[in-house]
């Protein structure tokens, strides 16, 4: 299990404990992840918002880079996951934008390797029952309602390693890690991170619909794979508001529970800090 | 949005809607106001037309008012709409040519902070590669004339070491600049994206 790891912009900066954990978690599950050398920024919604052929080079320079490596990639924010993916069916299904591209890129690309999120990669290729052998502390008591946002599964036509309407696969791993996992309706809800810094007010909306669901389902912690609507469902939540819900990162709960020691020095950089959750919960 | 205009002159421009129906490469004469899209929406609330709404305005080929809303900027691209529609048309393969259509022609309308977003988050890739979020937020800032907004939470993120003060840095980011220049290029040239 050898990847170009492609971090992405937000796990350089906003999102660097997510960036520590999923490198310190896959490194103990023997998931090889080789940062891709010269990686750019995917052009988020931004390229793909403002031109067609920007979004597809953006993306594409990526893809042909880690086809030089001869590597598939490994992605760990699902809104570059959906804008390489993206690029990458558009020019298998057609020949001539996929020239088109290589021409505009000035590299070859023949679309020869996929790219998969970790969370499809620790889902399918490790698995619940492989991981809850290694769990060494269960991280019982805990109650979470898992949250996939909109790119781990929609367009299913792009993506698809999961149920574009009831996800299963983050819910079965936490569930291995001896999480108590609530079953609620705001899993694929859309929390507005794309518009978290240029609309507040809509994201602001979003995220007290979504925070206020998982409180109604029971949930003491939200759990998301993406750092998008990692940082905006801790911005966004109403500052001041008691009990504000801690978010977690998939790949922290993962390293807690099969006993990465320097786990808890990632959770630190949360702007909501959970540690007197897992403090209360004796963890 | 009026069919007719004052003078009692129709408002259409057949051309556009053939422009955004190849453009987009999604036949969006399949829909039949079924309001899937808009039922599930998690933004019509600030919207000023309701996604179907917005996809019978083009068919109508009324450029000016699709091209000048709010519906257009406000969307999250969250796919929702798509993934739902029950004759697969790509509403948000279609926001993406609307939103592209306006920028080139330069059409505002009462919405233009998320363009001003989106201008300062590529120039900061077209500057360094990757995304320097500090200094995209400060041209959002002072594009918009919003300064005193979460400057607490900016504060507490650059503490927490969230945002670098430094842009990022990696070998080859000429190979990132000449991707914009060949895009450039192309639209200097009037190709069609």
């Amino acid at each position: 299990m050898k990847y170009a790891y492609y971090p992405g912009c937000s796990l350089t900066s906003t999102a660097t404990e997510y960036d520590l954990s999923v490198r310190a978690v896959c490194s103990s599950l023997g998931i090889e992840l080789i940062e891709l050398a010269d990686w750019n920024c995917c052009g988020a919604s931004s390229a793909h918002s403002t031109n067609r052929w920007l979004a597809n080079a953006l993306a594409g320079r990526n893809l042909a880079l880690a086809e030089r490596a001869g590597l598939n990639i490994a992605v760990a924010c699902p809104a570059c996951y959906v804008r390489l993916r993206t690029t990458s069916k558009e020019m298998k299904d057609n020949p001539r934008q996929r020239d088109e591209l290589a021409n505009l890129l000035d590299m070859p690309y023949e679309v020869k390797y996929s790219t998969r999120h970790l969370l499809d990669i620790i889902f399918h290729d490790i698995g619940p029952e492989e991981l809850r052998k290694r769990v060494v502390k269960p991280l019982k008591t805990l109650k979470l309602a898992c949250y996939y946002g909109c790119y781990l599964v929609r367009p299913p036509a792009v993506v698809a390693f999961d149920d574009p309407e009831n996800p299963q696969s983050m819910d079965m791993l936490l569930e291995a890690l001896g999480t108590e996992v609530r079953d609620w309706s705001g899993k694929v809800d859309c929390c507005g991170g794309s518009l978290s810094l240029s609309k507040r007010e809509i994201a602001s909306q979003l995220v007290a619909d979504i925070t206020e669901m998982a409180q109604r389902a029971g949930a003491q912690a939200i759990v998301t794979a993406c750092p998008l609507c990692h940082s905006n469902l801790e911005m966004r939540q109403a500052a001041g508001k008691q009990n504000r819900l801690p978010i977690f990162y998939f790949t922290e709960l993962i390293g807690l529970a099969i006993g990465i020691t320097e786990a808890r020095s990632w959770l630190k950089k949360h702007m909501i800090s959970p540690l007197n959750l897992l403090a209360s919960q004796g963890l | 949005m009026p069919y007719f205009d004052k003078n009692g002159q129709t408002a259409h421009d057949a051309s556009f809607y053939q422009q955004v129906k190849a453009a987009s490469g999604t036949n969006i004469d399949r829909c039949y106001q079924c309001l899937t899209c808009s039922l599930g929406c998690p933004v019509t609330f600030a919207m000023d037309y309701l996604p179907n709404q917005l996809v019978r305005m083009v068919q109508l080929g009324l450029k000016q008012p699709t091209l000048a809303s709010t519906t257009i900027w406000v969307c999250a691209d969250c796919e929702a709409c798509a993934t739902r529609c029950p004759n697969d048309v790509e509403i948000v393969r279609l926001m993406d040519v609307l939103r592209e259509m306006a920028q080139q022609k330069g059409i505002k309308g009462k919405e233009k902070t998320v363009a001003a977003f989106h201008h300062a988050f590529l120039g900061s890739i077209k500057r360094w590669g990757r995304q320097h979020e500090l200094s995209t937020l400060m041209e959002l800032k002072f594009k918009t004339a919003d300064f005193f907004n979460d400057i607490e939470l900016g504060i507490k993120m650059l503490l927490k070491g969230k945002l670098k003060l430094l842009p990022p840095r990696f070998g080859d980011v000429r190979g990132v600049r000449a991707i914009f220049q060949r895009i450039e290029k192309r639209l200097a040239e009037g190709e069609r994206t």
